[in-house]
């Protein structure tokens, strides 16, 4: 953001690209914990669990679950800010 | 009573009356000293009883020693030295009495030994708790007070009642396991479900912690919710019903987090969440499930208040805490963020960071214990929490979109707490043996196993990506101002609205009835003047003929009578 608030400085972060970078990081990242799973001896309590990557589904599904069922839900739950205010 | 039997919170409440007296950095000074002259009183108690009087036939016990007290003795202690180092910088002579007598009085709490006694400080825990979050002298903050205040206070005469019966039953007031099999026992267990913020009965924290001031917040969040956690430890270990309660806690305030715009409230919810953990681990009631409750309990106070400070931080210099307002002040407070993430990574179970070692206690105790649902549902709720918590409230306050808002970073001695509180969210992550000793069970048990922390960082790093998804391809919720309604839309609406239109009916009806009377009189009235008025026809001057023929009759009338 060049409107020399931060002084002409400009964040990593807000470089173009990295934001793309940072994507692949974790994708690797991601890749690679899964790929974990063939390398070291489980001692699961259910059988789920040795599946390979049970978790790493896990993880994006339930998330992914959170934020829609969160969605749908402020339909019905959202109000103005000033809702109470005339109580 | 001697001194080396004093209660350790006693020295919280009794110093806090000094706090007035002194001005400056004597004053400071002083503050600080309180907790720690309290962690010195706690460090040289021996196990037992103490400080036993009796009062009429029952045998009052101030000071019970045990592992279970000392260990939340010890992080209420903690959290109260950390949050006055937070607070150093206000003037406020109402909050810093607050503050620390709140904080005596949950220490207090957790040495009582006996119901009544429980029952004093679980009051005291409310009364002096509800000026932290007067003390931001609002309007708003004012109702918001009266209605935390009315709870609380329910919440105790629950215990009382339930004390009450309980001493009819059994003739001993002492406070150890309860159970739900008596109805003394069912109330104590709704008393301390309030405070728990049970399902239902939760809102209250939602509602009253975000309205709280910047410091007053930070110490709201260690103490009341704890002290209930403590409570259900001692009194209904091994519960089923806690389970299932403690798994809907689990789940249900992620859905609420996630659209939430304050994001002080997103935390309240998370705090409910992570209460929610602790629960189950009570309920499962084995020694490694009573074990994960409690230092999930300790390192849940340290890192949630890291979060509490954190946005309080943020809430003090930028001057609003709501999501859709802030981003990008990674710039401005770079410390604050730092804090931020690593009580972030602490709450969603990063390795090597406290939340893990204490969670993954919990999971494992309901995994051996066969109960699968459990099992699964705090899965997600690991999940859930590494979204809506620990991603979005960073994100949301520091990075996201440019606000725009250049601001100064925190005040020395909120970043000196904050550094604290990290310092202590690691350490316990990293080296978790002394944390592991001071547990009420011997502990055997391993967090860091091969198979712990790739499950863990592969659940950590695919929530993320989920996130990173969602937020990439354009499915991430905008952050929408506006409030979500919750339980506290049943007193704050249902029941007024009822309330008020039962009373305006009433009024209506009191209306319609007097215009009915007095249509009634003015009716009543005209029959009297149209017979007796001036030209009634009883007024009528009649003629001799006439009156002597009405005679007749009436004299006839009679001899018919007798004769009959």
């Amino acid at each position: 953001m060049a409107n020399g608030k931060d002084g002409g400085k400009t964040y990593w972060l807000e470089r173009p690209g990295s934001a793309d970078k940072i994507w692949w990081v974790l994708i690797i990242l991601c890749v690679l914990l899964t790929l974990a799973d063939f390398v070291y001896e489980k001692h699961p309590h259910y059988a789920v669990e040795k599946l390979v990557g049970f978790y790493s589904v896990a993880g994006i599904v339930f998330s992914i679950v959170a934020v829609l069922v969160a969605l749908g839900l402020r339909r019905f739950l959202m109000r103005k800010e000033d809702y109470y205010d005339d109580d | 009573m001697t001194i080396e039997h004093l209660s350790p919170g006693l020295i919280l409440i009794v110093g806090a009356v000094l706090v007035p007296v002194l001005r400056g950095h004597l004053r400071s000074a002083y503050m600080l000293l309180l907790p720690v002259l309290c962690g010195w009183q706690m460090l040289n108690l021996e196990m037992g009883e103490f400080g036993t009087f009796t009062a009429f036939d029952y045998s009052l016990v101030m000071l019970r020693v045990d592992k279970l007290s000392l260990v939340f003795g010890y992080i209420f202690t903690i959290a109260a030295f950390l949050s006055v180092f937070y607070a150093l910088h206000i003037r406020d002579t109402v909050q810093q009495v607050a503050g620390l007598s709140y904080a005596g009085a949950a220490i207090c709490a957790v040495f009582a030994g006996d119901m009544v006694s429980l029952f004093v400080f679980w009051e005291l825990t409310a009364l002096t708790s509800v000026f932290l979050i007067w003390a931001a002298r609002s309007e708003r903050a004012y109702r918001t007070g009266m209605r935390y205040l009315v709870i609380q206070i329910t919440s105790g005469v629950l215990l009382l009642s339930g004390a009450i019966l309980i001493v009819g039953e059994t003739g001993s007031i002492t406070f150890s396991q309860i159970g739900i099999d008596s109805l003394g026992g069912k109330l104590i267990l709704l008393s301390f479900g309030i405070k728990a913020a049970f399902p239902l009965l939760h809102n209250w924290l939602q509602d009253a912690y975000p309205e709280a001031t910047v410091t007053g917040t930070v110490f709201l969040s260690a103490f009341t919710t704890k002290l209930a956690i403590y409570a259900l430890a001692r009194g209904y270990p091994g519960t089923e019903m806690l389970i299932w309660i403690g798994a809907t806690m689990a789940v249900f305030p992620i859905f609420y987090a996630v659209i939430e715009n304050d994001l002080r409230r997103v935390l309240a919810y998370c705090l409910n969440n992570q209460l929610g953990f602790m629960v189950v681990g009570v309920g499962i009631g084995t020694d490694l499930a009573l074990n994960g409750a409690v230092s999930h309990a300790f390192a849940g106070i340290l890192y949630k208040g890291l979060l509490f400070m954190t946005m309080g931080a943020v809430l003090y210099r930028a001057g609003t805490a709501n999501g859709s307002d802030l981003g990008g002040l990674y710039k401005s407070m770079p410390w604050t963020t730092t804090f931020c993430i690593v009580g972030a990574a602490s709450i969603s179970g990063m390795p090597l960071l406290g939340g893990f070692v204490t969670k993954s206690m919990i999971l494992t105790a309901a995994a051996e214990e066969g109960h699968w649902i459990a099992w699964t549902v705090l899965v997600f709720a690991s999940a859930g929490v590494i979204y809506h918590s620990a991603i979005k409230v960073p994100y949301l306050a520091f990075f996201a979109q440019d606000s725009g808002k250049r601001v100064q970073e925190a005040p020395l001695n909120m970043l000196i707490a904050m550094g604290i509180t990290a310092f202590l969210c690691v350490a316990i992550g990293v080296y978790p043996d002394p944390l592991y000793a001071i547990l009420p069970y011997a502990v055997n048990y391993v967090p860091y196993t091969t198979a712990h922390v790739i499950t863990m960082l592969q659940l950590l790093a695919f929530a993320t990506l989920g996130f990173a998804l969602l937020q990439r391809y354009g499915f991430y919720p905008q952050e929408l101002r506006g409030i979500n309604l919750d339980t506290d839309w049943i007193y704050r609406r249902l029941v007024p609205r009822t309330v008020a239109a039962f009373m305006r009916s009433l009024v209506q009806a009191r209306d319609e009835l007097r215009r009915w009377r007095s249509s009634l009189a003015t009716y009543l009235l005209a029959r009297v003047f149209h017979y007796h008025g001036p030209r009634g026809i009883l007024a009528r001057t009649w003629a001799i003929s006439g009156a002597a023929l009405w005679v007749m009759l009436l004299l006839g009338g009679y001899l018919l009578v007798y004769y009959l």
